[in-house]
């Protein structure tokens, strides 16, 4: 059972107070209305899939119900860090800076 | 005292007397015995039959990697436990094991024709035998393996026992308390660090045990035992766990580990929970799981009386049996020198050690001449005889070019082996681990670590005991950090521990025919491996589960190596290359019972219970589960059946007056001062307009258009909405709002609130609806003018406060009485009593289904599957077409979402009125069409209508809103049905029971 950093409470928690809520900086379109067929089903169904650094959507859902994102790899399955929604995309150089 | 005990030696208790039953017969053991010694001590080897080829099989060792020696423990009703180590098996008064794999006896076993059959029964047999014809599949293979498959026989009665499970954490989780664990144990705990010591055994000491004559820091070694553990019992830092195994290494330094508290005791004499699971987590791991004995390959080796020669020790020195009268040896390393030697010097008879090696150390030739043993340098052993119990050895000297010369037979009635040692990695590996070979050891090790873990002692490649626990402590202080002194100790009469490794021994014979095992439990030979590497077979993790080798309970811990050494000289690889297969959990076999824990019967899943449950249960109410809660299905009169109940329910409310407990109905308050946007943006339908005290029925989809959840919201204020959603759907709706609001809409001004369970929700529906609560409301007109259908009132009933909804999932007029859930059951009695001239009857959830089914209303759920769209549904109406945005608006213009042949709701009345189809048959368009059918639809809900007296139906049929009118069928088993495709409302269409 991982344990899982949430960035509103500040703390590391057991993975049963979480649940996944899919990949992260995927924004829903501001108009719907004007995205193509295609675009809109990117937007729905197409996912990166990565080997390695994912970034992920959490929720504190046992706790302050919080959603928040996740970088994780997804070989080692660990934790690279977590941070609060609404914040840019981590660069590489935070995410080594987390690691160490 | 039977022939085979050797008085004065182990740790058993002489005075202690057990008796035990072994496949119906009567013996006796000691306390300290395993069920495997103690049958050794009454000189019984042959104990069980071989999985495939029925051969009878002998103890093999003396732990847990036992792959021969599995009985069926009988502790009474719910008490069978197959499959069980008899090495591991301690003994108590009135055991009770029987013997596996034989049938009518384990002497006369008619499956040992497989044996003589091994030829027809290759590597991959089933992938190659049971192909044709294929008429014999039913009949012919698959009973017979069906009968043959399997190890042991399974309990088929409920489990009588208990199961505990607890979480824990610790600084320091050491696995292992050998010499090395317990180095790292009494240095870890010095410093005052929290220690959880773990051992599977019984007692301490691990591999001491076994070996009581050597000394540490000038004591005999079980004397230094009885320190140590006496030091980590008295502080209070340390958590001591026997018959404890970790049985799983999981991420971030968390383990399982399972503790058997009951198994060891007389049936049935205790209270407590057979097994508990501690889930821990700990800061630092350090593993010192020691070191399994690698089994040698030869024709013959399984044959009982042939056993490693650590168990043979082992049996000796701590069991106080000797395994034989007359032992010979056949080794590849030094360590089987020791049990040869202990033996001698018990009294056992010991003939010949056969030591491959040419020049084996000088000093245990020696030792060996003092105490009269023969020892063959550089021979072989190339066949055993013997039928329940080893007879001979044949024996063959192997010159400098590895040419085997004449043989010579010798007569033995125990044979020990050592094909060396294999670290246990197991746990190591569980956590990803690297593992690093080691060519000097002919093993794995563990390398470069993906954890927090040290690994100390055999485990760690590190053999002998002066370097095992300093290894130990200097694992225990490191996990100190830089406080951490290891303790050092000293050791002396250590003995010589070095070997080589072979694979198959040279023999003269012709190897194609040799039974040479390498995993005994699933009778996978050396000839085997060659075969499926032959064949194609190239992966260690194909070769594997081609021959099943390393597959059975065992997991391959005396066979991974050896089949490992095999398939990479087949290939033509080094080891390393070909590589190990995986290691998973659980280390030993575990109980379904440790890993359920509590969670059984009513503890299974969390039943929850309305404010009006008990009335309802004191009323004989029949009760269904939905979701999690459980609810009141239907309310029989005594001798009513389910169907006469529900008709009379259902007519009851038609005529006069029904209640419905509806608390179970999902609730979110959703306020703020951007709450009605909010609900434009969730929602299918406009919000904006709807004015407060007003109600409408909301439609809620996923992005991808397809229909979610729905309910009635009922708008209080501006900024105040009371939303309903279905009973299984309330904590995924609330998910849903939350997701949009914190992450895309973070910028709305809106705050949203379960509520599910501070309001009991009473369902009132009937033409008398109004007469009952008048008399009990306080503070809102009920004049149908005042408060028209599709509205929501505030004020008190029976004096309590109440948000009253007028709204009906009927078609009567109905009224839902949300009141406070603690004045649930007061308000559900004060209106029963208020109803009585009415004949107010309770109703439950079948009624409410067939009732909501006559007038057309959907379940989400069951009408609609994850696919439906609100056109296909026949809900376009409750779109908000001048909305700009809402979730799923866009998906809904997809070309495929308008596809007019999209199944879509309908209405079904079956030809002849009395049948009811199934919900779930197909739907076809003719009885005649070619086989198979092309399927158009299917149906969703099905009911006996009391109102109608007819059967109806609802279903899902491609481009069904087109079709009314038209004739379809229902195959269903016995009988084709005749069908008609109709509107979805069956009665009272135009709504006029509604608006009065």
């Amino acid at each position: 059972m991982l344990l899982i950093h949430c960035p509103y409470c500040r703390e590391a928690r057991p993975e049963i107070e979480f649940s996944y809520a899919g990949e992260a900086h995927i924004a829903r379109p501001a108009d719907p209305s004007v995205l193509s067929d295609e675009a809109w089903r990117d937007f729905l169904f197409i996912r990166s899939n990565p080997r390695g650094t994912h970034y992920e959507r959490w929720r504190h859902t046992h706790g302050c119900a919080r959603f928040f994102n996740a970088v994780r790899d997804t070989v080692s399955d660990k934790f690279l860090m977590t941070y609060e929604a609404g914040r840019p995309r981590p660069s590489e150089a935070e995410i080594e800076e987390h690691r160490s | 005292m039977t022939g085979y005990r050797v008085a004065g030696r182990g740790r058993v208790d002489p005075d202690a007397r057990l008796r035990f039953i072994f496949d119906g017969r009567s013996y006796e053991g000691l306390h300290g015995d395993t069920l495997a010694s103690a049958l050794l001590a009454n000189g019984v080897h042959f104990v069980g039959r071989s999985f495939k080829y029925h051969r009878p099989r002998g103890i093999m060792s003396a732990g847990v990697e036992e792959a021969n020696a599995l009985v069926g423990v009988d502790r009474g009703r719910g008490r069978y436990t197959p499959n069980t180590r008899a090495t591991v098996l301690e003994l108590y008064d009135g055991l009770t094991a029987e013997s596996q794999n034989y049938w009518p006896s384990l002497r006369y076993d008619i499956g040992a024709v497989n044996d003589i059959a091994a030829p027809l029964i290759p590597a991959g047999f089933y992938y190659k035998t049971f192909k044709w014809p294929a008429s014999f599949w039913n009949k012919v293979y698959e009973p017979v393996i069906r009968r043959s498959a399997g190890l042991g026989r399974a309990p088929t009665a409920p489990d009588a026992d208990r199961y505990a499970s607890r979480f824990a954490h610790c600084d320091v989780l050491i696995v292992g308390a050998g010499p090395a664990g317990l180095a790292a144990a009494l240095t870890a705990s010095e410093s005052g660090a929290r220690v959880i010591l773990a051992d599977e055994n019984p007692e301490i000491g691990g591999s001491l045990l076994s070996d009581p004559a050597v000394q540490i820091d000038g004591k005999d070694a079980w004397n230094w035992l009885e320190e140590a553990r006496a030091t980590l019992a008295g502080r209070a830092n340390v958590t001591l766990l026997t018959r404890t195994t970790a049985i799983g290494y999981y991420h971030q330094n968390f383990l399982g580990l399972v503790q058997r508290l009951t198994d060891h005791l007389p049936a049935a004499a205790s209270s407590l929970p057979r097994e508990r699971m501690w889930k821990v987590r700990a800061a630092q791991v350090v593993l010192a799981q020691g070191a399994i004995e690698r089994p040698l390959v030869f024709d013959g080796n399984d044959r009982p009386g042939v056993m490693l020669a650590g168990a043979g020790r082992s049996f000796l020195n701590r069991y106080g049996v000797k395994v034989g009268n007359r032992v010979a040896v056949v080794t590849v390393h030094d360590s089987a020198y020791l049990a040869a030697f202990d033996l001698a010097r018990a009294g056992a008879g010991v003939a010949t050690i056969v030591d491959l090696r040419r020049n084996p150390r000088a000093a245990l030739l020696a030792e060996a001449r003092s105490l009269g043993i023969e020892v063959l340098s550089g021979w072989t052993v190339t066949a055993t005889k013997g039928r329940a119990r080893i007879a001979e050895i044949r024996v063959n000297p192997v010159d400098q070019n590895g040419k085997v010369g004449a043989a010579r037979m010798i007569g033995c009635d125990a044979l020990l082996m050592s094909g060396g040692w294999t670290p246990s990695v197991h746990l190591f590996s569980h956590s990803k681990g690297a593992l690093d070979w080691r060519e000097d050891l002919q093993a794995f090790v563990p390398g470069a670590p993906n954890e927090a873990v040290r690994c100390a002692g055999a485990g760690n490649g590190t053999f002998g005991l002066a370097a095992a626990l300093a290894e130990g402590a200097a694992a225990g202080a490191a996990t100190a950090g830089s406080a951490g002194t290891p303790t050092v100790f000293s050791v002396d009469g250590e003995a010589p521990f070095s070997g080589v490794y072979f694979r198959e021994l040279p023999t003269d014979r012709d190897p194609t025919r040799a039974k040479a095992f390498i995993d005994f439990q699933n009778d996978v030979t050396a000839k085997d491996i060659r075969l499926a590497v032959r064949e194609g077979f190239r992966s260690i993790e194909h070769v594997k589960r081609y021959t099943t080798n390393g597959m059975a309970t065992d997991q391959g811990k005396t066979s991974n190596i050896n089949g490992l050494m095999i398939a990479a000289d087949a290939v033509g690889k080094p080891a390393p290359e070909v590589g190990l297969t995986t290691f998973r959990p659980p280390y030993t076999p575990t109980t379904f019972g440790a890993f359920v824990g509590y969670s059984r019967d009513a503890h299974f899943e969390v039943e929850r219970k309305t404010s009006i449950d008990s009335w309802a249960e004191a009323n004989g109410a029949v009760f269904e589960p939905v979701s999690l809660w459980r609810r009141a299905w239907y309310f029989p009169r005594s001798g009513e059946s389910m169907h006469e109940a529900v008709a009379r329910e259902c007519r009851a409310t038609r005529r006069s007056l029904g209640i419905f407990d509806a608390s179970t109905l999902g609730k979110i308050e959703v306020v703020g001062p951007d709450a009605a946007e909010f609900m434009n943006r969730m929602y299918t339908n406009a919000w904006t307009k709807l004015a407060p005290g007003r109600c409408r029925y909301g439609l809620l989809l996923g992005e991808d258009g397809f229909i979610r959840d729905d309910g009635v919201i009922g708008r209080l204020s501006d900024e105040r909405f009371h939303v309903t959603t279905t009973t299984g759907g309330a904590a995924r709706v609330l998910a849903t709002m939350e997701d949009y609001l914190q992450t895309e809409w973070p910028d709305l001004k809106v705050w949203l609130t379960s509520t599910s369970e501070q309001w009991a929700v009473i369902a009132l529906n009937g033409p008398n609806a109004r007469k009952v609560l008048e008399p009990l409301v306080q503070g809102i007109d009920l004049n149908g003018e005042a408060f028209p259908h599709m509205a929501v009132r505030e004020g008190k009933i029976c004096g309590v406060p109440t948000r009253l909804f007028r709204v009906s999932f009927t078609g009567e007029l109905g009224f839902e009485v949300n009141v406070p859930a603690r004045f649930g059951l007061s308000v559900w009695k004060a209106l029963i009593e208020q109803g009585r001239p009415y004949d107010i009857t309770p109703y439950g959830t079948e009624t409410m289904h067939a009732l909501r089914a006559e007038k057309g209303f959907i379940i989400v759920g069951q009408d609609t599957d994850g696919t439906v769209t609100p056109h296909d549904a026949g809900m376009s109406w409750a779109i908000g077409k001048t909305k700009p945005d809402f979730v799923g608006k866009r998906s809904l213009a997809r070309p495929d979402m308008q596809d007019p042949k999209r199944k879509q709701l309908v209405g079904l009345l079956t030809e002849k009125p009395e049948t009811v189809l199934e919900e779930g048959a197909q739907i076809v368009d003719g009885p005649y069409a070619a086989v198979p059918m092309p399927m158009i639809g299917h149906v969703t809900s099905s009911y006996h209508s009391e109102t109608l007296g007819r059967s109806i139906a609802l279903a899902l049929i491609q481009g069904g809103h087109g079709r009314k009118g038209e004739t379809v069928y229902v195959p269903m088993p016995g009988a084709m049905h005749k069908a008609t495709i109709t509107d979805t409302v069956f009665v009272d269409k135009e709504g006029a029971k509604l608006n009065v």
